[in-house]
């Protein structure tokens, strides 16, 4: 008892590699942050990797190492069938867990800190990304990022909100929550792009808009709405995609697209369960509470007809398998953008007019 | 007992009773200066502190009555829409939620929508209530707009709304999220058809509303004092650490960064709108092609109007390009 409260008190939190882990960053599935509900997982992941790290040494130096006999009780002969054993167990763990993620673990999900996030997607998705910066008016906000680039050969303008993997870059980001001048810069990138006939990716992960002073002095409502009004008004497809993150009108600012697709594990929201739970609850310890009220996942909000698909992730989550999300978002955002390119400026427009004016009247009419 | 315990006692509790009465109904405080304000006075000062000027939050009916000449106005039917879709409950189940606030306010949503004359001038003024559930935006809200706004081009009348909200409505969840754009298209409607889209934001708008429709006006028009902004200052305390400036999201805060045109005081605030509308679009009233005939054109602008009074809208429109 004593020892796991000692082994898993630290990891409840985002713990720094020792040098141990170091060692072994080349494995796969060495996650650093992990998610309570994964723990029991994380303890076969650990095993299995501890496995092969001796597997490693052994085959290296011909015999049994020094580690490898002080574990020589629970060490069995062959290392590979122990292995596959765990790996199995692992997998069928992870697939009952992820099967029955409730909204609020899901959340956890969305916002894991080894989620692949928008700049991610970007260099995996396309090619010759050119960055484009500013608002032409105040400053570069990179919370949110964009520029030209190639989708399977096909010119588009990507937009995203960008939250950054590691201290430095999230700082830099601002955690992926965005001031008037971030979408003031989308704003413009979307003008550009329907200048040149370019079709607009747009990648959603942001907790919301950024609650400055500063925000609010330079008119953070006003270019949030400016935003939602390009959205609707350029003539070229937007596809956006929920990556992570969808926060309120932080989010639906570069999410009013022909299409919106969502991975299996994102969340998209009109508050954060914890903010919700804070106002209806009157305590932010019922976010789990507000997270299933709010019937914010992927699969909830395509039942409400709010989003168009649902883009699988891979076992485990998008943090276990960036290449794998990857591939399967690559061909979802192909088949949505053939699907919009068929239409005219005019037909894009007018589809878009309409999936929003129909939102919400096709659930039925009180009494 | 004598005559004076039989006859001035039993008045006596008869006339501080009474006298208990008299502050609830007839006298309030200024929630700015503290001053005792007697209460009918407030009419006839529509909700202004008289000591002080302070806008207090007005309510509905009084503000379509104060807009529209001789307080005649029609009001336009607010659309029923699926009710409580997620089924949310909270401390509360969201339908007793609404309920109560039907109850207590006798309409059936957050915004109510009229269409009249003001200053002899045609116009669909749309009137958030901030007294149902916080002037929340929920399906509700935004398929009134969206009615209010469809009348508004039907009847070639300039659209003007009226804001104060917390913004969206949880209870809706990501339905009242889709408001924004929903608004915002029915907005686009009403700005495509060459009419006006006038906003007034009163105490308070926030969030969701005032990251929408309430940002997006022609002209943005402001109450003294509303505190307008997207996130809430307690938000904004806890996020940041910062200290809040003076005045901070007060509508003259707004004018004077930039983004919003003009404060006006309640009483001024008819006059002024019918001023900005003949501003605008002069003092006749607007002679514009239906809407069916220009789906989604550019109209032409109000000055090539005139002259062009027998000239088909096509006609008109060509001429507005090569002018």
């Amino acid at each position: 008892m004593w020892l796991e409260i000692v082994i898993w008190q630290p990891l409840r939190v985002v713990t720094p590699p020792n040098e141990k882990d170091q060692a072994l960053e080349k494995l796969p599935l060495m996650s650093l942050a992990i998610l309570d509900f994964e723990k029991s997982v994380t303890e076969l992941e650990r095993k299995i990797q501890e496995l092969k790290r001796l597997a490693n040494k052994q085959s290296q130096s011909g015999e049994k190492t020094e580690e490898g006999a002080a574990k020589g009780d629970s060490l069995p002969d062959d290392m590979g069938e122990e292995i596959a054993r765990l790996e199995d167990k692992v997998a069928k763990q992870l697939k009952s867990l992820y099967a029955n993620l409730s909204p609020w673990q899901k959340a956890q999900v969305a916002r894991h800190p080894d989620r692949p996030h928008f700049l991610a997607y970007v260099e995996a998705l396309c090619e010759d990304f050119q960055p484009l910066s500013g608002d032409r008016a105040f400053h570069d906000d990179q919370a949110i990022i964009g520029g030209l680039a190639r989708f399977r050969g096909e010119r588009v303008m990507v937009i995203g909100q960008e939250k950054g993997h590691d201290m430095a870059t999230r700082v830099k980001h601002n955690f992926g929550m965005a001031r008037p001048e971030g979408y003031r810069k989308a704003i413009r990138l979307m003008a550009l792009a329907d200048r040149f006939n370019l079709p607009i990716l747009t990648f959603v992960d942001t907790s919301g808009a950024y609650p400055g002073v500063g925000a609010e002095e330079r008119g953070q409502a006003e270019a949030i709405a400016r935003s939602i009004e390009k959205c609707l008004d350029v003539s070229v497809p937007i596809i956006a995609t929920v990556i992570g993150e969808g926060g309120s009108g932080g989010a639906i600012a570069i999410a009013a697209a022909n299409q919106v697709l969502m991975l299996e594990h994102a969340i998209y929201s009109v508050i954060s369960p914890e903010g919700c739970a804070s106002i209806l609850w009157r305590d932010g310890s019922h976010a789990s509470d507000a997270a299933n009220a709010l019937k914010l996942t992927a699969q909830d909000l395509k039942g409400l007809k709010v989003i168009d698909e649902i883009v699988a992730e891979p076992l485990g989550g998008a943090h276990r398998d960036p290449q794998a999300v990857v591939q399967a978002l690559s061909d979802a955002l192909y088949v949505a953008l053939q699907a919009e390119m068929s239409r005219d400026g005019d037909g894009l427009k007018r589809q878009r007019r309409q999936k929003f004016l129909g939102m919400g009247r096709n659930l039925g009419v009180a009494a | 007992m004598s005559w004076l315990t039989d006859y001035v006692r039993p008045r006596i509790p008869g006339f501080s009773a009474k006298k208990k009465e008299v502050p609830d109904d007839l006298w309030t405080s200024c929630p700015s200066c503290q001053q005792m304000i007697y209460a009918p006075l407030l009419s006839e000062t529509h909700r202004c502190c008289p000591h002080c000027e302070h806008h207090m939050r007005m309510p509905m009916l009084e503000r379509f009555a104060l807009l529209f000449d001789d307080g005649q106005f029609e009001r336009i039917d607010i659309p029923s829409v699926a009710a409580d879709p997620l089924k949310f409950k909270d401390l509360k189940r969201y339908g007793d939620r609404l309920k109560d606030a039907q109850t207590k306010t006798g309409e059936k949503d957050s915004l109510g929508a009229a269409h009249g004359l003001m200053g002899g001038r045609e116009v669909v003024v749309a009137i958030m209530n901030f007294a149902f559930m916080g002037g929340s935006m929920g399906m509700a809200m935004g398929e009134t707009f969206v009615k209010a706004a469809e009348k508004a081009i039907e009847a070639k009348a300039p659209f003007i709304i009226f804001t104060a909200s917390g913004g969206a409505r949880m209870q809706e969840g990501i339905l009242s999220l889709m408001q924004m754009p929903r608004t915002t298209v029915a907005l686009q409607m009403v700005k495509e058809a060459g009419l006006p889209y006038l906003v007034v934001l009163t105490d308070p708008t926030t969030g969701g509303v005032s990251a929408s429709f309430a940002m997006l006006g022609d002209l943005t028009l402001a109450e003294p004092g509303a505190q307008i902004g997207f996130a809430g200052k307690r938000v904004i305390k806890q996020t940041t650490g910062e200290d809040l400036p003076d005045g901070f999201q007060t509508a003259e805060f707004l004018q004077e960064r930039g983004i919003i045109d003009v404060v006006v005081a309640r009483k001024d605030m008819k006059d002024k709108l019918v001023q900005l509308l003949s501003l605008l679009l002069g003092d006749a009233l607007l002679e514009l092609p239906s809407p069916e005939e220009v789906p989604g054109e550019r109209l032409p602008d109000v000055a090539a109007e005139e002259g062009s009074q027998d000239a088909t809208s096509d006609d008109a429109a060509t001429e507005a390009k090569d002018a």
